[in-house]
């Protein structure tokens, strides 16, 4: 059954549509890549699924509810989570802090308990602690766990947020470019990791220019341009589509031919 | 009736002040982002030095024109020395410095002046005009016509020149403005220049009438911040007609409710307007980009 | 066994309370220590307003003022314990941080600077004005707390500036406690988390406005406490407390000494208090020489005094 469905979604900024009647559906466990050039409403897309943006027009189902313009932190309690292209870390506060603070939701309490120290209040932290630790030896960080957030390279923080989406034990996680500079290695390790979420169930939207890593890793691929849908289906389909080779991979081999020469 | 028309014509030259200094707010907060609580420092500026060269001897409009000089001068240096140096300095930092500077000013202005309270004489004598049944004082035709030209002025410079251009597009954008290739350093300097100016005019302007002293700068400042917010921070209509309506409010409430609670009840209103309005009057939304 | 920062914190902040006024060289000394812990206590519910959620509160004097008056009114009209006219105080304040903040603590940006800073006006406003219940801009007469009597009733003499001394350390040290508890609780980093980026925060779960409107509260009920303590030591209060002056004394004591840190401010507090009494001998430049400070660490050490001298040593040690 479908976990996510999002249909006709649009907004418009300053007049120009960003993204016009968008829909998709998102099953179970499946890896999902949203795909397209630069500005062609990913990004938006990602903040108006996850809350943060009010869409203009359509409708965001998770599980069989209307989640529309719900906000972000009720709609982590449905079990929606995601990672952000530029990067929002709580820089000043240690690794560990960072998911930890992605526990939130199993680990709040009451503030006179987390005041006075009560046994409960450690407790919660304690969990939340441990819990943190596993996720950042999942994403090779827990060597960085004491270290204050903003000192990390920008791949480690790439991976830090990922760990600390995953804290939410999200049925549904919205991954925006979490390739984006790092190096082959890293993107590999990132790779295995983003088929191992998808693996236990987790059901992945991605956002992701690396064009290897998203044909090798989804099961069904998105094209926008100029904020419309223009193709979806397999790897193999979409990457035959004349259209998506016109509107993005016809742009990717320019840069590749100027690269070239 | 011609009690509203007293209260109304005093609301107005009250309101006037407040409107110029919260233009000075929202000139250094499109530059910059700072909500620059100095700004009514400057005001105060205006007034004693001018008060002080006048006894000195000058002839009135030439003190004046020292003053605003000489104050602009302190709001370039202000800039240069302190916000310039600490930029990229989180909110809560930037909101100390400027009250720093405000404490700063005041206590420079005690040591140099005095605690006294100074007048000015009125530009144009103190033979009230009639008008409607109530009176006006010349002086308060005076703010009210520095603060018109002011406010044509500077739309004027913001719309028709490449430098007011220049500014807005650096208020717009920061980043954009620096690709294009303005120098958006200059284009603080200038703001803070400016500010600095328009509050000693403010200060010249109004003194004859309320007389001035180093400490009339916070009131003003909370009043003149209010007015901003009132109107949408960042938004020169806004000061304008953030500024008047506050004047109003006071002058009304003070007329019709009670004189001891007139700054209280213009925050009041200020507060229930952003509980309806939180943008402000004239505010544009901001949509946060992630 | 290894001391956890918060510990050690505590540790200094108690061995300084208690070994202080053996250095006294006069009685007088206890007042401004008293002074001074008052004052900190205020500033670390500013911490974790400012330092941990990063709002800024123009108006926290309001509530100082709150607390202060609640321990003269309440035992005149209600016939309350001056303990207990405390206690109302916190309570009515944080009632009060609750309404103000609400509707506020939903936006962004400086609304809750404006909000805060017109709630405190009013608060000055309301206590020099309504002479009738409050004794006006002359201040009103607060009842003895008792506690000293019942201590001396015990065996233990106290002068009155040696027990406030003492009972206002415990407060500050209390109040240090709970606060640095809160810091490291899943509360405390969901602050923190919202303070670094409210985007983020809200994404893994943390409901933003409601953190905020809870640490506005709790702010608001370390700023009574402090206002209770300073008119029961005093035995009289004036509207000053609840001034504008006052409420940017508590912000730029946090920012100095260093918001993010319970010490840090703290030791901010110390100077801020100190400061003025040791520049009395140059009473025309206190203003001068207090701005320029606060414009110099601003600039110079952003993360505030203690944190930035810290990370001196250590640059240094290592």
């Amino acid at each position: 059954m479908s976990l996510l469905v999002v249909e006709g979604l649009g907004i418009k900024f300053g007049g120009l549509h960003a993204v016009k009647d968008v829909g998709f559906t998102l099953k179970s466990g499946e890896i999902v890549s949203i795909i397209g050039p630069n500005g062609a409403g990913k990004t938006t897309l990602f903040n108006m699924i996850s809350g943060i943006y009010l869409p203009l027009a359509g409708r965001v189902m998770l599980n069989g509810e209307d989640v529309t313009g719900m906000s972000p932190n009720r709609l982590a309690e449905r079990g929606l989570s995601r990672t952000f292209q530029n990067l929002q870390i709580f820089q000043s506060m240690t690794v560990l802090e960072n998911v930890m603070a992605g526990f939130h939701l199993q680990a709040r309490g009451p503030v006179l308990s987390d005041m006075l120290g009560l046994p409960g209040s450690r407790r919660r932290s304690r969990e939340a602690e441990a819990g943190a630790r596993l996720l950042l030896e999942r994403v090779g960080l827990e060597r960085a766990a004491e270290r204050e957030a903003g000192a990390l390279s920008y791949g480690a923080l790439k991976r830090l947020e990922i760990a600390r989406a995953l804290a939410l034990r999200p049925k549904v996680l919205l991954l925006d470019e979490p390739a984006a500079g790092c190096n082959a290695v890293e993107t590999e390790e990132i790779d295995h990791l983003i088929a191992a979420v998808a693996a236990e169930g987790v059901s992945i939207l991605l956002v992701e220019h690396d064009m290897k890593m998203v044909m090798r890793i989804s099961n069904h691929i998105v094209v926008l341009d100029y904020g419309e849908k223009i193709a979806e289906g397999d790897p193999a389909t979409v990457s035959r589509d004349k259209r998506v080779i016109a509107a993005y991979l016809g742009a990717q081999a320019t840069e590749a031919a100027n690269a070239d020469g | 009736m011609p009690e509203l028309m007293q209260f109304l014509l005093s609301g107005i030259t009250v309101g006037a002040v407040y409107a110029l200094v919260a233009l000075g707010f929202t000139i250094i907060y499109n530059a910059s982002d700072v909500v620059n609580f100095a700004q009514g420092e400057f005001v105060m500026l205006g007034g004693m030095i001018t008060v002080f060269a006048y006894q000195a001897g000058l002839p009135l409009p030439l003190a004046a024109l020292i003053a605003i000089a000489a104050t602009a001068a302190a709001g370039v240096a202000f800039n240069k020395l302190a916000i310039e140096t600490a930029r990229g300095a989180p909110v809560v930092s930037l909101i100390i410095i400027t009250i720093g500077a405000s404490i700063f000013i005041q206590g420079v202005a005690q040591v140099v002046f005095d605690k006294q309270l100074h007048r000015l004489p009125a530009f144009s004598g103190d033979e009230p005009l009639h008008v409607f049944g109530a009176t006006i004082l010349p002086q308060s035709l005076w703010v009210m016509g520095g603060a018109l030209i002011v406010f044509v002025g500077l739309w004027v410079f913001f719309t028709r020149t490449l430098t007011g251009r220049a500014v807005l597009a650096t208020s717009n954008n920061r980043l954009a403005a620096q690709l294009v290739g303005i120098n958006t350093n200059f284009v603080m300097t200038l703001s803070f220049g400016l500010s600095a100016a328009i509050g000693a005019l403010a200060g010249v302007l109004v003194t004859p009438i309320t007389l001035t002293s180093y400490q009339i700068g916070i009131s003003l400042a909370l009043k003149g911040f209010a007015a901003a917010m009132l109107g949408g921070m960042g938004n020169p209509k806004g000061a304008l007609v953030g500024g008047i309506a506050l004047g109003l409010l006071e002058a009304l409430t003070a007329g019709y409710l009670s004189s001891q609670y007139k700054d209280a009840v213009a925050f009041v209103v200020i507060l229930a307007v952003l509980f309806a309005m939180p943008q402000g009057l004239f505010g544009r939304k901001a949509m946060e980009r992630v | 066994m290894k001391l956890s920062a918060k510990q050690a914190s505590l540790l200094v902040l108690a061995v300084l309370i208690v070994l202080s006024p053996f250095f006294f060289p006069s009685g007088y000394y206890f007042r401004v220590g008293s002074l001074l812990f008052v004052n900190g206590l205020a500033v670390v519910g500013i911490v974790i307003l400012t330092g941990f959620a990063g709002q800024i509160s123009l108006g926290h004097a309001g509530f100082v003022g709150i607390g202060a008056y609640a321990c003269a009114l309440a035992p005149a009209y209600l016939g309350l314990h001056p303990a207990l006219s405390a206690v109302l105080g916190a309570v009515v304040s944080g009632a009060t941080a609750y309404l103000v903040g609400r509707p506020i603590l939903r936006l962004k940006g400086y609304y809750l600077a404006v909000a805060s800073l017109g709630f405190g006006i009013l608060v000055s406003m309301v206590l020099a004005n309504e002479a009738r219940w409050t004794g006006g801009p002359d201040g009103i007469k607060t009842p003895d707390l008792g506690l000293r009597g019942l201590l001396a009733d015990m065996g233990l003499e106290l002068t009155n500036p040696q027990f406030w001394y003492a009972l206002s350390g415990l407060a500050l040290l209390i109040g240090a406690w709970l606060a640095l508890n809160l810091r490291d609780s899943p509360t405390g980093r969901a602050l923190r988390a919202l303070h670094g980026s409210e985007v983020a925060a809200r994404t893994v779960g943390i409901d933003v406005a409601q953190a905020k409107l809870m640490a506005f509260v709790v702010s608001a009920v370390y700023a009574s406490a402090s206002g209770s303590l300073l008119a029961l030591q005093n035995r009289f209060i004036t509207p000053d407390v609840a001034g504008y002056m006052h409420s940017i004394e508590l912000v730029t004591m946090a920012v100095l000494g260093g918001a993010g840190s319970v010490l840090g401010a703290i030791f901010g507090a110390g100077i801020l208090t100190l400061l003025p009494q040791a520049l009395t001998v140059f009473q025309n430049y206190e203003q001068i020489m207090l701005g320029l400070v606060m414009m110099l660490v601003m600039v110079f050490m952003r993360q505030g005094l203690l944190p930035s001298v810290l990370g001196l040593m250590r640059g240094r040690g290592e």
